[in-house]
């Protein structure tokens, strides 16, 4: 129990850290762009400048003209309340703009992520068995070679020629946009298979460039294990190959890979800003990058937070499930997590 | 052995001088031997090294060339006239006048005097390519080195010393590794708009050192047992000594592989950054500004874009992030002591079991 505690205490120090890290990038953002940005609407609406610095000021969460701890406590008590502001550019408060996106991040963060695995574990358990073989070396070169490409740049190959190719199979995979014009959102077939469908290339690229590393890692893991006393006295006992593969060798190489398996997440999670752009898939990733472009501090931040609260959240959930699947782990022996 | 051979090689075998104190000169040759005749030969034994550092080799030539020729030393164009080349290294620029038209949006291999081609205002994109490598290497070379250091640093540390400053260190550490990267870093860049290449390499680098700081930490902390470590100290070696020559050698295989690993995240981040136009796209000084205007400007995303103006920048970033994969998966054999010694056929073992240490330890 202590253990959990520790752990829970850890996250919650991180999710403070992470909101005051916000904070003070927020804060830095040079005073003259909220300036900027009433001169600008009092010139186009004729408005009174001093009613619209009001109107920022409610927006920004804090009043930038107040101290620094002013600011920070009043910035902090509505982070706590659970509101992140009303962003400036896209005319709507954060919160309703991230319960719109959020589910389609996700829906592509998962589609990633079990692909992701799937593919590695699988394809490495294989490599293993048949070390040396020639499988197992043109796997490894091509795993070795997809890991070189960044994920946005087979984002992009896979737009130009697989989005815009009108083959049998190409043309059932749109390269834009995350859902056909047309289509009202409902449990219905047609809702769901265009869904998974505008979300397939995205999280393809992230499949395609990410699994070479990991299905090495799962082949050398399991090289090692196979290499373990206890599987070869399994054997002597005349234990089925199946049911060692699965139990005895299986379950212990996957272990390691549990933490992988959580970067992986962080990693995709951070990268949706850049690939939902290029796919012009209407996630949060999206709204953090009009956030910086439009220069919506409140938008930006708020988008920011989100990402970064569940990678933190991920992290401690994976955490805590891996000290269930893993004794080890608590009893001090922190393990390699990399 | 260079000790032993230099004493029976010595004029006088039993010259005291010569064969119990080593002058400085020979002290040098054996570190030179040892520290870097010894790891390249090893290295160059294995094919993934070789061809890794090939690569970077080809890539840091290109930079050198390309800064040479814009400080005014046109090496490159003058060995190119000699081969009598069609191509020649110039700076990237639009067409200026309209005779000049011919060269707009060649395609790549159609008239070798563009062998990669030009985009639809008439730059060429080798040019344009080598243009960006100098700015290129230093990122790279500015987020490896920042990174590691200040992993080792942290990591060795917060090992050692244990304690309140162990706890505060890996607290930080912890944040720093929660904290997903591309978004803190992109919110960082639009605040500061770095202009140089060294300081970006920084900023896209400000979290990656928590992971190799959470592994050299956990080094540290079972290496301070060794027993070696520990006749250091009751011999009253000095912390800072033993830290020196104890610790730090065995820390250089994690540190390398986060070298290469973090030098991947700034080619990765860094070209991202300016592809999306976080950062300032108005000078061709990263490949992702190349593809910033094939994106922006040429419309190359489109169904009838000219595709090749976004591919052929895309050549560079792959060869690059693959010449340091295949560095990060050989090097383990540098320091790997069994595959060291089998080179130097000193004793026969078998080495490969520990080859895929290097694969988990760059995942990330």
């Amino acid at each position: 129990m202590n253990w959990y505690l520790k752990r829970a205490g850890q996250a919650v120090f991180t999710l403070w850290a992470v909101v005051s890290i916000s904070f003070v990038l927020a804060w830095s953002i040079p005073g003259s762009m909220v300036e900027r940005y009433v001169t600008q609407i009092a010139s186009s609406t004729g408005q009174n400048p001093e009613a619209i610095r009001r109107t920022i000021a409610n927006q920004l969460m804090y009043d930038p003209e107040a101290p620094v701890y002013e600011a920070y406590l009043t910035y902090m008590s509505n982070v706590l309340q659970g509101n992140l502001g009303t962003s400036w550019t896209a005319q709507s408060e954060v919160n309703a703009l991230l319960v719109d996106t959020v589910p389609w991040t996700l829906l592509v963060m998962s589609l990633a992520t079990t692909g992701l695995f799937a593919l590695s574990l699988t394809l490495g358990a294989v490599m293993a068995y048949r070390e040396g073989s020639r499988f197992d070396l043109a796997n490894t070169a091509i795993g070795i070679v997809t890991t070189s490409i960044p994920y946005y740049v087979a984002g992009i190959l896979l737009i130009l020629w697989v989005g815009y190719g009108d083959g049998p199979i190409t043309g059932l995979f749109p390269a834009r946009y995350r859902m056909a014009s047309g289509v009202s959102p409902g449990p219905s077939l047609e809702f769901v298979s265009a869904a998974l469908r505008h979300a397939t290339l995205p999280a393809l690229s992230f499949v395609l460039t990410q699994y070479g590393l990991l299905a090495l890692a799962m082949r050398g893991n399991s090289i090692q294990t196979l290499g373990e006393d206890y599987v070869e006295v399994a054997q002597l006992r005349g234990i089925p190959e199946r049911r060692i593969a699965l139990r005895y060798v299986g379950r212990n190489a996957i272990l390691p890979m549990y933490t992988s398996l959580l970067l992986a997440i962080g990693f995709m999670l951070g990268g949706s800003v850049i690939l939902e752009q290029i796919f012009q898939y209407r996630g949060v990733g999206i709204y953090m990058y009009q956030g910086i472009q439009d220069r919506d501090v409140v938008l930006m931040m708020g988008t920011f937070l989100v990402i970064t609260v569940a990678v933190v959240i991920a992290t401690f959930v994976a955490d805590v499930t891996y000290s269930k699947l893993d004794p080890r782990i608590k009893a001090g022996e922190q393990g390699e997590a990399y | 052995m260079k000790r032993t051979e230099s004493a029976t090689d010595g004029p006088g075998l039993f010259d005291e001088s010569d064969a119990t104190s080593i002058s400085r000169r020979e002290r040098m040759t054996e570190s030179v031997s040892k520290g870097v005749v010894v790891p390249f030969r090893v290295a160059w034994s294995d094919w993934r090294t070789k061809t890794g550092l090939l690569v970077m080799a080809s890539f840091v030539a290109a930079a050198l060339l390309t800064s040479a020729h814009v400080a005014g030393y046109e090496v490159l164009n003058a060995a190119l006239g000699a081969v009598g080349s069609p191509w020649e290294l110039s700076q990237p620029s639009s067409i200026q006048s309209l005779d000049e038209t011919w060269r707009q949006g060649l395609r790549p291999f159609e008239d070798w005097r563009h062998p990669l081609g030009t985009d639809p205002t008439g730059r060429d994109l080798l040019s344009a390519i080598l243009w960006s490598t100098p700015s290129m290497l230093q990122m790279i070379a500015a987020g490896g080195v920042f990174s590691s250091v200040m992993a080792t640093v942290v990591g060795t540390v917060a090992g050692y010393k244990r304690g309140r400053v162990e706890s505060v260190l890996m607290t930080l550490t912890d944040v720093a590794m929660a904290i997903p990267g591309i978004p803190l870093v992109i919110v960082i860049v639009a605040i500061l708009r770095p202009e140089s290449p060294y300081l970006v390499g920084i900023i896209i680098t400000i979290n990656v050192w928590a992971g190799l700081a959470r592994t050299v930490h956990s080094q540290v902390l079972s290496l301070r047992e060794q027993s070696y470590v520990e006749a250091s100290r009751t011999m009253g070696t000095s912390t800072a000594r033993i830290i020196r020559k104890d610790i730090l050698p065995n820390l250089m295989p994690y540190v390398m592989v986060n070298f290469v690993y973090a030098s991947r995240r700034v080619i990765y981040d860094s070209v991202a950054l300016y592809f999306l136009g976080f950062l300032p796209v108005n000078q061709p000084n990263n490949w992702g500004v190349m593809m910033n205007w094939a994106y922006q400007q040429f419309g190359a995303l489109t169904p009838a874009g000219p595709r090749y103006v976004i591919v052929v920048p895309m050549i560079p970033i792959v060869l690059l992030s693959l010449g340091l994969i295949l560095l990060s998966q050989g090097t383990d054999r540098l320091f790997n002591p069994r595959v060291r010694t089998r080179h130097e056929g000193e004793s026969v073992s078998e080495a490969d079991e520990t080859d895929e240490r290097t694969v988990q330890t760059g995942i990330q």
